[in-house]
């Protein structure tokens, strides 16, 4: 007996919305077994994985904040991603956002003007979108592919912001310790519910998912990225330009991502440290990946990211597992979320002896 | 069927939580927050055996939980409010970096004792905990001022931040009292822990000249270069010796082990108040590891003489006259720095060669 | 001078060992047309899995082996994900890292703090005594020399042999290779598995000969600098060995910068070597037509032979 894939005529609607589920669903079951050859209660395990965290309005609180991040840096990359451009180093475009946007904030330390945020938040997007335009001039002016540049920008601003919270970002009645000065007010993003961290970026965030979404289905521009994306070549005679893409692409993920990492700092951290993202740039690629690109889809794909974050850390303080087994576990998720979007465009057939003749459907 | 295996979960932690509530005497529960993995051998895997003391010696009176690899950043608040709110009586963060979200959560949680290692900031409910590292570097400077041939001694740090710096001037201060013609190559890695990079940098130093490594650094890996060159090293956060059983002179070890267990018992006793404990040699936070056997008796007898005489008090690592690198006096004759100056001490003094990057 | 040259050409040379195998291996991955981000998740478990069959056994030639088994078997769990379900193969790639990165952690827990005797250098009587070519060109451990014959091997198998074209051709259109009756599925899997037994000798380098020691995430990111490398080398071997080689270079000058007491801020040096492949991928990338010809056509594509 064989397992055979065999291609549906069209993707099919249902399996659109019933595959995650169904992933999910596989890994409740994984995860259960994986749990219980540890020696540990599998049910215990599911529950404080994926129910504990979020059984209280802070945890709800706490999933919006850590899901923020990675939803803006994933649809600034799907973007990309869309029009074959290929961004890994939203992670360094983050920093430069939190560098640009947090050293307003401490520059105008006094101030309490009810412009700084929004200054705060221009400058971080401006920072990312600077730090996007490097790999995007490289790129088209030398030919240099923008996944080497990008990824290796991404550790030159990790040592930029090392730099500067060892010198000046410094508090300067901090005893000489790598942190900045904690934010004032002025500069701290309002919290939208009380007793949460929910911060206004959260709203922000929902927001840029709703624009894109727009922009992607109903524009031109959503039309050229659409296109250059499947057929390159065709781009050329449709009547525009390549280079322009490149650029809107790279400079609105850059934008995103150093949006993103102003939101870190003006609102959970509210200061400027030496670590700002624990790797939200990287984790934002697999959100991406995980909603298929789709603004909607990347939404729902940080959400259930960041759960298994806040999960992690549940299974470690309830159960006392080591992080290396939420580890293995959050991988296990990932697997089958990627796996099981096989079914959207082919149904699996168990066939007995050789297949027959395969019928050809639509190329 | 998804729904009715959340309906079976859902029942599972009723029970559980049914059985909890019927449990009566309940044990004293100490969270920690680690910034690294535990098998990171180093820092983190230091404060791990702390809680595994505090297991030890209070067996099922205490129940103690632990998150690794909390970055210090805006998860740090999360993790630390998570463990206030599930029931810890006492928890203790273990990186600088969470010093605001700790004082941030004590706030919301006045019940609930917190430490927070290598930080400034205290309240009622929260201590701040820390050893005087640069103590064992004193002992280090004596080792190797005897030791070296060269006179050109590789430091590895991590990061130019006045713990690592403080290190550095204790340890070039008291090599130079006794070997005035030493002095001190620094190479930054800018990690705690990249056993590869930390190998390299040890390389590079000893190519430069360098016949002792000294560390500020985590991992094994300088300590395994110096053997494998010949040459001594001085290793850190744990005993190294099985690393380099011909290069280990010493090792400043990390032992938070009797501190942990005194907290925790205050807090079961209830005469737990909030203070700042900045722990020398005499208080065992940090111990030398056994020294090597080719360091000449008189020279373990002169390490030792210091060693006694931090602990008594009757050496200090920085009495004056300190001088820094341009010659400006920092502590007047007859003075020693106070704990303040110590705290942010961002300048090196005279032996230390390179600037400080600032 | 010359001892202190020769010191840093070895310490060089050793830092970027495992770069060169990792980055090899990804390549003939990429060649096939597959693109496996997870070679820092599969260095960490052939990593931990030589080091404990190197503790099992005490003999570092299987240890080695089980290293690059393990690799191997990661990939074939990559494969069976992007190949047989079609996978997004970026996704899968940075989730096999997650993956492997836990996994690791998980098998090494027992062999935190435990030392290894590290692979012997080799030590031939008169030319490992020259100056400066005698220490770096025969006072290697066996896997430096390994690493040379692997570059050397997978440049002439993909160059000159017959079923190093068929490779190539699945990676340049992969419908022409299927017309032709190459089995596009299969040859992907054998070049993945290739690659993943690269990076788990990768990362039996770190365990057992640069730093012979278990750590967690012990690789720190050399995974991903591999994978740079490889569009660095614009998918040509030998130009893998040239990056490596430089960036371990910068690397380890920038180290020694800093100990001769360069008044620059250690941060500001350690951005050297990134700024230096960036660098010198502008000036190689110049000339565009010439990138095209190596640049896979079909990297990162699903492949069914139905549709």
């Amino acid at each position: 007996m064989l397992l055979k894939l065999e291609p549906r005529g069209e993707t099919s609607r249902a399996m659109v919305y019933l595959t995650p589920l169904l992933a999910i669903f596989l890994t409740l079951i994984m995860g259960a077994v994986l749990f219980a050859l540890l020696g540990h209660d599998p049910l215990e395990a599911m529950h404080a994985f994926f129910i504990v965290p979020v059984s209280s309005a802070y945890g709800l609180g706490e999933l919006g904040v850590k899901a923020t991040p990675l939803v803006l840096c994933a649809i600034g990359l799907a973007i990309g991603f869309r029009a074959n451009v290929w961004n890994i180093g939203a992670e360094g475009q983050l920093t430069l956002g939190a560098i640009f946007g947090g050293g307003l904030a401490l520059w105008f330390y006094d101030s309490d003007s009810v412009l700084l945020l929004p200054a705060m938040a221009l400058a971080g997007a401006l920072g990312g979108l600077a730090w996007a335009a490097i790999p995007a001039f490289l790129k088209l002016r030398f030919n240099a592919n923008e996944i080497l540049t990008s990824l290796m920008l991404t550790y030159v601003a990790t040592l930029l912001l090392s730099l500067l919270v060892h010198g000046p970002y410094r508090d300067p009645d901090g005893f000489n310790f790598p942190e900045s000065r904690l934010f004032e007010d002025s500069a701290l993003l309002p919290v939208m519910i009380e007793g949460t961290r929910l911060h206004l970026g959260a709203a922000v965030a929902v927001f840029v998912v709703l624009a894109a979404w727009l922009i992607l289905s109903r524009s031109f521009i959503g039309f050229q990225i659409k296109v250059i994306g499947l057929t390159p070549a065709a781009a050329g005679y449709a009547g525009f330009r390549h280079s322009n893409l490149v650029w809107l692409t790279l400079l609105t993920g850059g934008a995103l991502a150093g949006l993103a990492g102003l939101f870190e700092v003006a609102g959970p951290i509210g200061q400027i440290t030496p670590v700002i993202s624990p790797g939200y740039g990287f984790t934002a690629i697999i959100v991406a990946f995980v909603g298929r690109l789709h603004p909607i889809g990347i939404l729902g794909a940080g959400l259930l990211i960041a759960l298994s974050y806040l999960g992690g850390e549940t299974v470690q303080i309830q159960m006392g597992l080591p992080q290396a087994v939420t580890g293995v576990f959050q991988g296990l998720l990932l697997f089958f979320l990627l796996a099981c979007d096989v079914l959207i465009r082919y149904r699996i057939r168990w066939t007995l002896g050789t297949p027959k003749e395969t019928r050809r459907t639509a190329a | 069927m998804i729904q009715g295996v959340f309906k079976t979960l859902g029942a599972a932690a009723l029970g559980m939580a049914v059985t909890l509530g019927a449990a009566s005497a309940e044990p004293t529960k100490v969270g920690f927050v680690y910034v690294g993995p535990i098998g990171d051998h180093g820092w983190t895997y230091r404060h791990d055996k702390g809680r595994l003391a505090i297991e030890e010696a209070f067996g099922d009176k205490v129940e103690t939980s632990y998150v690794e690899s909390v970055p210090e950043g805006a998860d740090a608040e999360r993790v630390i409010r998570q463990l206030a709110s599930t029931g810890h009586d006492l928890i203790f963060t273990t990186s600088f970096g969470y010093m605001n979200p700790t004082v941030k959560v004590a706030k919301q949680f006045p019940n609930v004792k917190f430490e927070h290692a290598t930080g400034y900031k205290r309240s009622d409910n929260v201590s701040t905990y820390a050893a005087r590292f640069y103590e064992g570097r004193v002992i280090a400077g004596i080792l190797a001022g005897r030791m070296t041939k060269s006179n050109v001694i590789g430091y590895i740090g991590s990061f130019p931040i006045p713990e690592v710096v403080r290190g550095i001037n204790a340890f070039t201060l008291s090599m130079r009292k006794i070997n005035p013609d030493a002095e001190v190559k620094v190479v930054w890695v800018n990690s705690w822990y990249d056993p590869g990079k930390e190998g390299d940098a040890a390389k590079a130093l000893i190519d430069q000249g360098a016949d002792i490594i000294v560390q500020h650094t985590d991992s094994p890996a300088p300590m395994q270069v110096a053997q494998e060159r010949g040459v001594f090293a001085v290793g850190q956060a744990s005993d190294m010796t099985q690393f380099g059983p011909k290069a280990h002179l010493t090792s400043i070890i990390d032992d938070w082990n009797g501190y942990y267990v005194e907290r925790t018992k205050a807090v079961m006793d209830g005469t737990w108040s909030s203070g700042d404990t900045w722990g020398g040699l005499n208080t065992g936070m940090l111990r030398m590891a056994t020294y090597n056997e080719a360091i000449p008796a008189e020279v373990v007898e002169e390490a030792e003489a210091a060693r006694k005489a931090i602990e008594a008090g009757s050496l200090h690592p920085f009495a004056g006259p300190v001088l820094d690198q341009d010659g400006k006096e920092m502590v007047a004759a007859g003075a020693v720095a106070e704990d303040g100056m110590l705290l942010s001490m961002d300048w090196y003094v005279q032996g230390v060669q390179g600037k400080l990057p600032k | 001078m010359i001892e202190t040259l020769a010191a840093i050409l070895v310490t060089v040379v050793t830092a970027a060992t495992p770069l060169v195998f990792a980055a090899t291996g990804e390549l003939v991955t990429e060649k096939a047309g597959v693109l496996n981000l997870g070679v820092e998740g599969m260095m960490l478990v052939g990593a931990v899995s030589g080091f404990a069959a190197a503790i099992a056994t005490g003999n570092p030639a299987i240890a080695i082996l089980v290293a690059m088994i393990a690799g191997a078997v990661m990939a074939f769990l990559f494969g069976v994900l992007t190949l047989s379900l079609m996978a997004n193969q970026v996704a899968t790639g940075l989730a096999l890292t997650m993956f492997g990165v836990g996994l690791s952690a998980l098998i090494g827990q027992d062999y935190v703090g435990t030392p290894i005797k590290a692979l012997a250098k080799l030590d031939i009587p008169v030319l490992s005594d020259l100056p400066l070519i005698g220490p770096v060109v025969f006072g290697q451990d066996f896997l430096v020399y390994l690493s040379l014959v692997m570059v050397a091997g997978v440049a002439w198998f993909l160059k000159s042999t017959r079923a190093g074209l068929i490779l190539r051709a699945t990676g340049e259109s992969h419908d022409a290779a299927h017309a032709l009756g190459y089995s596009v599925i299969g040859i992907r899997y054998l070049a993945v598995m290739f690659g993943g037994a690269m990076s788990g000798l990768a990362g039996a380098y770190l365990s057992l000969a640069y730093t012979p020691m278990w750590a967690e995430n012990m690789s720190a990111g050399r995974g991903w600098i591999a994978l740079a490398l490889v569009v660095f080398a614009t998918w040509k071997p030998g130009r893998v060995l040239v990056g490596a080689y430089l960036f371990g270079g910068v690397t380890i000058l920038q180290l020694h910068a800093q100990g001769a007491g360069f008044a620059v801020p250690s941060q500001a040096l350690s951005m050297l070597p990134y700024l230096a492949t960036i660098v010198v991928l502008v000036v190689i990338s110049r000339d565009s037509t010439r990138i095209r010809l190596n640049a896979p056509a079909c990297i990162g594509k699903v492949f069914h032979p139905e549709t």
